[in-house]
Formats: structure tokens, C-alpha cells, sequence
């Protein structure tokens, strides 16, 4: 595997197992992405979107198949290997934000920086995303002072201070406004060209989607249309 | 960065943190308290025997305990024995003990021979005992007991009449005449101790073999019996203090088991959060235990504060039961103690919190 991918996974499968009963998430995905690319993933709840997001993101193991991430096998990867590829490899954007509400916008982002092993004064480039972003003058703020669209800014940005060959949005705009949605997607995509990371996104909302520049449709657990 | 996650968690609870600072600071103040009062108790008993001014103190052979609080057990005829036949020794004084309320003793005297060994007490009210009934007692117990020269007051159901107030600092709190003493005990002819002074201290260890060829009575040069009055050489007293440093430990673990368990329960979705970011587990754990210390730390500071709060007190409602003095060698003691159990009370919600599965945590509400 690899063939100048960034992601591929191969019969992906992934089983929870609730109580006494196993339920199959993924069933089988066969997923190819080259560096740079700008991929939707549609699909109704329970599909396994969000799962497959996990697992390429390193924060569950598969139950079988192969997956190769940025060139590291995520099926033979320890626990301290996947921990290592979100350090460095993989930057998340939730659809609640997820910022940490004890700290300022700008100690959220010091805080990936500090666990990625960076030093603590963002570089040069980095401060010139967050003029794009439109937040340098929001990152004294606490969460709970910051507009939605804002929070959401902050965690992009604070997803992509490492510089990760990936970034994983999950419904990055599905507690946002028409307005703020619109302007998280322009900056997804604005990043996507201007820094060359991949860009996987998770949504329900096929307005979203057309930003991207190809879109998985999933159910139950399997790939069933590429658009 | 640890730092800044540590102390914006302490300070987003705010009531949490000081009340885990109050409780870790408990078991700090209970162990210096009891440190300080068992020091202090010692050191004033030292300081008082000293203050006799003699070179050796003779006790009955059966006695064990350098309190000599037992009951008296030499015969007052071998204080003019000692004065007339032994070699070097100028003068010879005996003295009745009586546990008045632990750890205040009455200690009956002759008042001519005392003055003499010791140079006579300093008087800050009245003059120095003329009748059976009168009584001295020291400045800090007529503080505590609120009693003035000229009045009377019960003690062994006898009524004393205060004669004097006197500085402490010698042989005991409360004074009366020996023979008084013996009478009310129903011991007369005998003493609790025989202060002993010599014509020349270096001559001492050569007056004990004597004395102690020629009786049996117990004889000590008053270095040796000073020493004795150390917290080490009281029976209990250092088990009694290990206990307390085990209870210590044991509210220290039992604090910030139970604050920190509620904190990593309250921030399980920042524990998801740390970790979709790359955090290690060990990074997790880090910051949990990073948080116990500052907890430790902090309690230790709240609890030297609250020992002074307790040695405030004591001085001001009890001075002369219970004097207590500050006992700075302590603090990093009672200190390392609270830290321990705060690191072991950390350990499990610590240890929880690293093993927390990164989704789930992330779906915590």
C-alpha cells in the first residue's frame, strides 16, 4: 500500500461490542486519498462516518483490515503510536468545538502546541493564519466569551498549529449559523490551498459538501457512492 | 504549560481548591500542634529543673519516669545526710511532688534552702511563702486561672492563700511548703527528688559513685536529667507522634483521592479533549499528580498558618498547661507527610484518568 497516498484503507472493519452484542460500525470501507485532496463524507447517522474518522484519526484501534495513515499502518500501531500520529499527523475540529474552558483562545492553541512539541511562541506563518481566521485580536478570551463562529475558528486553528499532513472535521459548522457556516468552510478550504493538507470533513449538509472537492456517501458502514 | 492547566483548573473551582487546601492543611496543623506542645512541654520542664540551680538531682531507686510523677519515694532523712557526709556536696534540698491537673505539678519546699540553691524566685506580685497555707504560682498560671496575690483559692481540696506571683522558669508553677504537702499527701518524712548542689560541678561524676556506693538512691548530674526530657526518652510519646503522621497520610490521600476523582469525573471531556490533541497518558497523569502537589503544597501552607492560629490560642486560653512552641524543623516533615498521601490519593483518579477512552471522554456531557 501506498502508491503516493496520504490515507487508504483496505476491507476496513471495526465491531463495538455493547453488553453481549457486537455491533458492526464499519463493514468493510475501501478508502483512497491523496495528499492535498478536499473530501466530504455524507451520510445518515450510524453510517460510520464519525468511526472512520476515529480510526484514521488514531483514537480507536480497527478490528480488522488494513489503514495506512501518512504512511504508518494504524492496525499494528500501539496505543503510543496513535497517541504520537495525533501529536504530529492529525489535527481534529469538532462540531462542539471542544476547546478546553479553563484556558484563553490562545492557551488552547499553546496547549497543542506544547503537547506536539513545539516551542511555546507560534511561528511566523502561523500567525498569519490567524489573521486569516480573523481571531487575533479574540485570543485573550476565554470559550464562554467567544461567539460560536469564533470558538470554531480557535479550534481550527488550534487543529492546524502543528502543521498536520490531516485535518478531520466532524460537522465542523453543525452548530453554527448560515453566516458563520459559510465562513468556516471558506477557511477550511482557503487552508486546504493555501498549507496543502488534506482535508477530510464530515457533514449532513450538502451545501457544505460542495465545497469539497469529492464526496464519499456512506451507509451502513460501507462506501456507497463517490460524487 | 502543565503549570497553567494546573492552576486554571484550581482556579476555575475555586471553592473546591480551598476547601482541599482547608482539609489537606489539618492533619499539617494536628501534627506541628501536638510536635510543638510535646517539645514545648519538655523544653519548659528542662528549662524549670535548670532553673533550680543544682548539680544533681537524686530520685528513689523504684523510680522510672523522669517526670516523677509517681508517688514520692526517698526519705527526707537522707537530704541531711547528703549536706553532712558526702564530700563536695554544699547544700542539699528535697522537694514534694503533686500532679495537680497533667501537666501542672505542685511542688512543696523549703523555701530557705531553695533560695539559697537557686538564688530565690523573682517575684512580679507579693513575697515568698510565711504560713502553711500560702501558695506561689508563676505568671502564667495566674494568667490562665485569673488569680491575683491575696486571694484564696481550692486545690486538693485545700484552700491556698496567693502569696506571691513569681516568673517561671524554676522548678515548678505552683509552690507551697513541703511540710504542708506531706501532710495533705499523708507522707511525711519523705520527698519526690533531692536537689543537690556541689562545691564544684566538675566534681559530679565522683559525688554519684559515692552517693551511689554508699545508698540506693537513683543519682543523675543535671545534664544527664535533662536529657532525659526528650521526646524520645518519654515512653509513647514518638509512637503517639508516628500515629498522628499516619493520620496524616491518611486525610491526605483520603482528600485528594475524593477531589481529585470528582475533577477528573467533571473534566472527563477535557481528559478527551487533551488527548485527540496528542496528549500521552503519561502527560494525563502528569497533570493530575502536578495538581495533588500544588494541592500538598498549599495545604502545607494552610496548615503552618492554622499551627500558629492553635499556638494563639493555647498562649492565650492555657498558657501554663500546655506550652507549646513552634517547631520550624518540622514543617518540611509534617509537609513531606501531607504530600505523600496527597500523591497517593492522587494516583487512582490519576491512573483513571490516562486509561479514559478518548471517544467516549469526548462524548461525556
Amino acid at each position: 500500500m501506498n502508491n503516493g497516498l496520504i490515507i487508504q484503507t483496505q476491507d476496513l472493519r471495526k465491531t463495538y461490542r455493547l453488553g453481549k452484542v457486537d455491533v458492526p460500525a464499519l463493514r468493510g470501507v475501501d478508502l483512497r486519498v491523496k495528499p492535498g485532496e478536499f473530501l466530504a463524507i455524507v451520510g445518515p447517522s450510524g453510517s460510520g462516518k464519525s468511526t472512520l474518522f476515529h480510526i484514521i484519526g488514531g483514537l480507536t484501534p480497527p478490528t480488522s483490515g488494513q489503514v495506512q495513515v501518512a504512511g504508518q499502518d494504524l492496525a499494528t500501531l500501539t496505543d503510543a503510536g496513535r497517541t504520537s500520529l495525533r501529536k504530529r499527523t492529525v489535527g481534529f475540529v469538532f462540531q462542539k468545538f471542544n476547546l478546553l474552558p479553563n484556558l484563553t483562545a490562545r492557551d488552547n492553541i499553546a496547549v497543542a502546541r506544547y503537547i506536539g512539541g513545539a516551542g511555546s511562541a507560534p511561528d511566523a506563518q502561523f500567525e498569519e493564519v490567524l489573521r486569516v481566521l480573523g481571531i487575533d485580536q479574540r485570543l485573550d478570551h476565554k470559550p464562554n466569551a467567544l461567539s460560536g463562529g469564533e470558538q470554531q475558528r480557535i479550534a481550527i486553528a488550534r487543529a492546524i498549529v502543528n502543521h498536520p499532513a490531516i485535518l478531520l472535521a466532524d460537522e465542523p459548522t453543525g452548530n453554527l449559523d448560515t453566516e458563520n457556516s459559510a465562513a468556516v468552510l471558506e477557511i477550511l478550504c482557503d487552508l486546504n490551498r493555501r498549507l496543502g493538507q488534506t482535508t477530510l470533513m464530515i457533514t449532513h449538509n450538502p451545501e457544505a459538501a460542495a465545497f469539497a472537492h469529492q464526496t464519499l456517501h456512506m451507509r451502513d458502514g460501507r462506501i456507497v457512492e463517490k460524487t | 504549560m502543565t503549570a497553567k492547566l494546573v492552576f486554571e483548573n484550581l482556579k476555575h473551582k475555586p471553592m473546591r481548591s480551598l476547601l482541599s487546601f482547608l482539609l489537606i492543611g489539618v492533619p499539617v496543623t494536628l501534627i506541628l500542634t501536638l510536635v510543638g506542645l510535646a517539645h514545648g512541654m519538655l523544653e519548659d520542664s528542662q528549662n524549670r529543673a535548670r532553673g533550680v540551680g543544682a548539680d544533681l538531682v537524686i530520685r528513689g531507686s523504684g523510680t522510672t519516669s523522669v517526670t516523677n510523677l509517681g508517688p514520692p519515694a526517698v526519705r527526707e532523712g537522707y537530704v541531711k545526710f547528703l549536706g553532712t557526709e558526702v564530700p563536695h556536696v554544699t547544700m542539699a534540698t528535697g522537694v514534694v511532688n503533686h500532679l495537680v491537673d497533667f501537666p501542672v505539678v505542685m511542688t512543696g519546699i523549703d523555701q530557705e534552702q531553695f533560695d539559697r540553691m537557686s538564688g530565690g524566685f523573682e517575684y512580679v506580685a507579693g513575697h515568698q511563702l510565711s504560713g502553711p497555707d500560702d501558695i506561689l504560682i508563676d505568671r502564667l498560671y495566674a494568667a490562665q486561672k485569673k488569680l491575683q496575690v491575696g486571694q484564696t483559692f481550692s486545690l486538693m481540696n485545700h484552700n491556698w492563700r496567693v502569696v506571691g506571683i513569681i516568673e517561671g522558669g524554676k522548678l515548678a508553677r505552683i509552690v507551697v511548703q513541703a511540710k504542708t504537702l506531706q501532710y495533705l499527701d499523708g507522707i511525711q518524712g519523705i520527698v519526690s527528688q533531692i536537689w543537690v548542689k556541689l562545691d564544684n560541678p566538675a566534681n559530679d561524676d565522683a559525688v554519684v559513685k559515692d552517693i551511689e556506693s554508699r545508698t540506693d538512691l537513683k543519682v543523675n548530674t543535671m545534664e544527664e536529667f535533662t536529657e532525659m526530657f526528650s521526646v524520645n526518652n518519654i515512653h509513647g510519646v514518638t509512637e503517639f507522634i508516628y500515629v498522628i503522621m499516619g493520620i496524616g497520610v491518611v486525610i491526605g490521600f483520603a482528600v485528594v483521592c475524593l477531589s481529585m476523582y470528582m475533577s477528573v469525573l467533571q473534566r472527563t471531556r477535557e481528559i478527551g479533549i487533551l488527548k485527540s490533541l496528542g496528549a500521552s497518558k503519561g502527560f494525563i497523569l502528569r497533570i493530575i499528580l502536578a495538581e495533588a502537589v500544588v494541592l500538598g503544597i498549599g495545604g502545607t501552607i494552610i496548615g503552618i498558618l492554622m499551627s500558629y492560629g492553635a499556638w494563639w490560642l493555647i498562649r492565650t486560653f492555657v498558657p501554663a498547661s500546655l506550652p507549646m512552641i513552634i517547631m520550624y524543623a518540622w514543617w518540611p516533615i509534617a509537609g513531606a507527610v501531607t504530600l505523600v498521601g496527597a500523591l497517593l490519593g492522587a494516583l487512582y483518579p490519576g491512573l483513571s484518568a490516562a486509561r479514559h477512552d478518548a471517544i467516549e471522554a469526548l462524548a461525556y456531557e
